[in-house]
């Protein structure tokens, strides 16, 4: 009996040695292999069912392909259509198709399968924005590499949907187990996952483009910003995909076995008005808001000063873009007498905010700021993603919020009067409608006005444009320098 | 003693009942749409009352209890929502992670306490005695996140002997497996160590005191020999109970240094799975972790009797 308390110790770790937990997904390091770490971990694989930006950006051009892809400069470029034309009236689109394209299970990819994916879009896809493809009136197939795809409107955006998860094409083969076996026609092919931990993806020895130049790729899901940050310094890892707190940056430039790379994204950091309610319904007073907020030093001090003033929903990589960042100045005096004339002198407004870092310092940058022209806020973080988009999103029950707005394009958003901004506005819906439905250069053309237009109503305060920042040891090269689309490309990363 | 053990099992059983309606209730009323996070910003009215119909949100909550809980009597513990996967198999998956975290914590603590806690026992009129002492009563006020971050910083981050988190399953690769768990049990153990080196302390000076000690030294045992041989059984009472109770600390202590160490355990599973409102996932993983707070009191209960003799005849 002396050995009793060692006893029970020897109990408890055997009881857990009899639970081992399955199989893993973690490889031997080569020099073949590149492992990278991200935040956000994909629930399964399944983007049609799934939404959040997690598994596109694992699978999109990794794993799945479409007939068109963005290049690093935001341009639709050929992908598994090798061309396309356009007809006189924008509405049929031919698209001539690469051959020898084979399914990572072997079957061929045809026509056939063009018109299988992009019609399961309305079918079996749960995820909203699916609407996307709803201009889609039928699909021929003219030939086995020769797809036509008529739309019952003309619509600019829905090529440019056709580079995001909504064109990823598919084998009616390969649609058995989405959520766990995705397959794509991609470079890469999922060979396990580990959930909470990891996906590894191997080169799919049967592609039909060039092959990539890893031949493992390991994708590590590591939540917290500090422990991603020592994954890469104790070289657990190779790469840290983005970077969500810059204090760390600065610690990776001074050291020269890493490399920073900074581009722009998709990401407007925005200072939501909800144009539906009073004070907020009269332009004065949320152009007298954005006079107050000095943009600059609120970049400083929320993200380092590591970002770009839009002053528009637009990011520099969309063809229409144009530096706004200062129609509205900061100027306090004018805000005041903006706030006098518009009778709004003693407001007390809620600041309802997801709880994520930026969100927390850039609100505490706005309340000083906004308190300095006599307009009082009471910051209410909120749970994200359940609360925030139940109360905020959802039933539009706020005065101010501040969220970054990821997707592509979000701009046409200020185009539906039942979205959170409240915002409702003939002339812009119009130019939307126009934009899309034009030549490309009146959508360049339109696209201006609708973003000069949401400035000068001051619908939002666009705060900062977030910056894609990417660290990886020295040795790795082929980065997309700005973050165009959904996808975390890897196809084009190599040694130097 | 057969009643005893019979009515220990008949309140372990109504615990854990008890405890899976609180934890309903609590999921019940958190704030937020389990289908509005699934589907995300842009979902139509339409698609979110489908989503919750698919779901099982939309019935009156009795219903959705029982068809739950009945479930988990069969060991269905329901589909996840954001994964769309059976819960159960997952939480085996990831409890493994976590057993493995708490015992080796646990073993981390003991082989501190034991030895430290005896010492400063023997020697409590010493200076080194004192002293042990007072470092336990700083290892106590460090939390283990703490204690986690500065050894990753110092063992990862600047001497890169250890990795900095992450998890190789044990029959993959055991020489990985043991680099990976050494720093989360240290961090986790050290902790622990220190709560658990001042109750060993006090029970060895309470042993120290007894009658049958000074009757094992009157008969020419030095003090540390009578107390191999005739104290620390009876020493290990308290501190087993004491262990019991810090089994409920480690696991709360294993959630944090799980998001420290990247570990694919229960911690982390959980809140991945608060944040995504992945509310059967939730119900699951606590009523799993509650029921162990539970069985492992009703373990150190049984284990009273073994060690405590006076206990039996009850």
């Amino acid at each position: 009996m002396k050995a009793r308390i060692p006893a029970v110790a020897a109990v408890l770790l055997l009881a857990v040695s009899g639970c081992s937990a399955g199989s893993s997904a973690s490889v031997s390091a080569g020099p073949n292999t590149l492992s990278v770490g991200f935040t956000a971990e994909p629930a399964n694989f399944d983007f049609t069912r799934t939404d959040g930006a997690a598994i596109p950006q694992a699978l999109l051009y990794n794993v799945y392909e479409g007939l068109v892809r963005l290049d690093a400069q935001g341009r639709v470029v050929p992908l598994l259509a090798k061309s396309w034309t356009i007809s006189p009236d924008r509405k049929t689109y031919d698209f001539q198709l690469q051959q020898g394209v084979k399914f990572s299970n072997g079957a061929p990819f045809t026509a056939e399968d063009v018109k299988f994916s992009l019609l399961r879009v309305k079918t079996d896809w749960t995820i909203s924005i699916k609407a996307n493809m709803d201009v889609i009136d039928h699909v021929d197939v003219e030939a086995p590499d020769h797809a036509r795809v008529v739309l019952s409107k003309p619509s600019n955006g829905w090529l440019f949907s056709l580079t995001s998860r909504l064109g990823a094409m598919f084998s009616p083969t390969g649609i058995a187990d989405l959520a766990n076996k995705p397959v794509g026609t991609g470079p890469y092919v999922v060979a396990a996952r580990k959930r909470g931990d990891s996906v590894v993806l191997k080169a799919n020895p049967a592609y039909w483009g060039r092959k990539p130049a890893y031949g493992t790729v390991v994708l590590k899901y590591i939540k917290d910003p500090t422990a991603l940050n020592n994954a890469l310094f104790s070289n657990g890892i190779d790469v840290i995909s983005a970077i969500t707190a810059p204090d760390s940056i600065p610690q990776f430039q001074a050291d020269d076995r890493f490399q920073v790379v900074q581009g722009t994204s998709n990401s407007e950091v925005t200072l939501a008005m909800n144009n539906a309610r009073p004070p907020l319904n009269d332009v004065r007073v949320r152009q007298a808001l954005t006079y107050a907020i000095d943009r600059k030093a609120l970049l400083d001090t929320a993200w380092a000063g590591r970002g770009t003033l839009i002053g528009s929903m637009v990011p520099p990589t969309d063809p229409w873009y144009e530096d706004l960042a200062n129609v509205h100045p900061f100027d306090p005096a004018k805000a005041k007498a903006l706030l006098t004339e518009a009778h709004a002198t003693n407001l007390n407004l809620r600041l309802r905010i997801p709880n994520l870092p930026y969100a927390v310092s850039a609100a505490q940058v706005v309340q000083s700021q906004l308190a300095d022209v006599g307009v009082r806020t009471t910051i209410e973080p909120l749970d994200f993603p359940a609360v925030w988009l139940k109360q905020v999103f959802t039933d539009h029950d706020y005065d101010l919020s501040i969220i970054q707005h990821v997707e592509a394009r979000d701009i046409t958003t200020f185009g539906k009067p039942k979205y959170y901004w409240g915002y409702d506005s003939k002339r812009v819906q119009q130019l939307l409608a126009e934009a899309d439905s034009g030549t490309p250069e009146q959508q360049v053309a339109d696209m201006k006005q609708v973003a000069r237009q949401l400035n000068t109503d001051a619908a939002a305060d666009w705060l900062f444009l977030f910056p894609n920042v990417i660290v990886a040891k020295a040795k790795v090269g082929g980065f997309v320098q700005n973050q165009v689309s959904e996808s975390f490309d890897l196809t084009g990363l190599a040694p130097r | 003693m057969t009643a005893r053990v019979l009515r220990r099992v008949a309140i372990f059983v109504v615990s854990v009942l008890v405890a899976s309606i609180v934890v309903f209730l609590f999921m019940a009323v958190l704030p937020g749409d389990p289908a509005q996070v699934a589907l995300g910003v842009n979902a139509t009215p339409e698609l979110l009352a489908k989503t919750r119909a698919e779901f099982g949100i939309d019935r009156p909550l009795v219903t959705q209890y029982f068809d739950w809980i009945g479930g988990v009597l069969h060991g269905d513990f329901g589909r996840s929502y954001v994964t769309r996967d059976a819960i159960g198999p997952q939480l085996l998956d990831r409890l493994g992670v976590t057993l493995w975290l708490v015992g080796a914590g646990m073993l981390v603590a003991l082989v501190i306490a034991i030895p430290a806690g005896t010492f400063a026992a023997v020697k409590h009129r010493k200076a080194a005695g004192a002293s042990v002492s007072g470092l336990s009563q700083i290892g106590v006020a460090i939390p283990a996140f703490l204690a986690g971050i500065i050894l990753v910083q110092i063992f990862a981050v600047q001497l890169r002997w250890l990795p900095s988190g992450g998890w190789t399953p044990p029959d993959q690769d055991a020489g990985e497996f043991l680099r990976g768990l050494i720093l989360p049990a240290l961090s986790l153990g050290l902790v622990q160590g220190a709560v658990l080196t001042r109750y060993v302390r006090s029970a060895v000076l309470d042993t120290l005191g007894q009658d049958y000690l000074r009757t094992a030294r009157s008969k020419g045992l030095r003090p540390g020999q009578a107390l191999v041989r005739h104290g620390l059984r009876n020493a290990s009472v308290p501190v087993v109970t004491v262990l019991g109770l810090q089994l409920a600390t480690l696991l709360i202590g294993a959630v944090v240094v799980e998001r420290v160490f990247v570990l694919p355990g229960l911690g982390s599973m959980l809140l991945d799975a608060v944040s995504a409102r992945d509310l059967l996932t939730v119900q699951g993983i606590v009523l799993v972790l509650v029921a162990g707070v539970l069985l492992v009191n009703f373990v150190v209960d049984l284990l009273y009797t073994v060690l405590d003799p006076r206990l039996r005849g009850s």
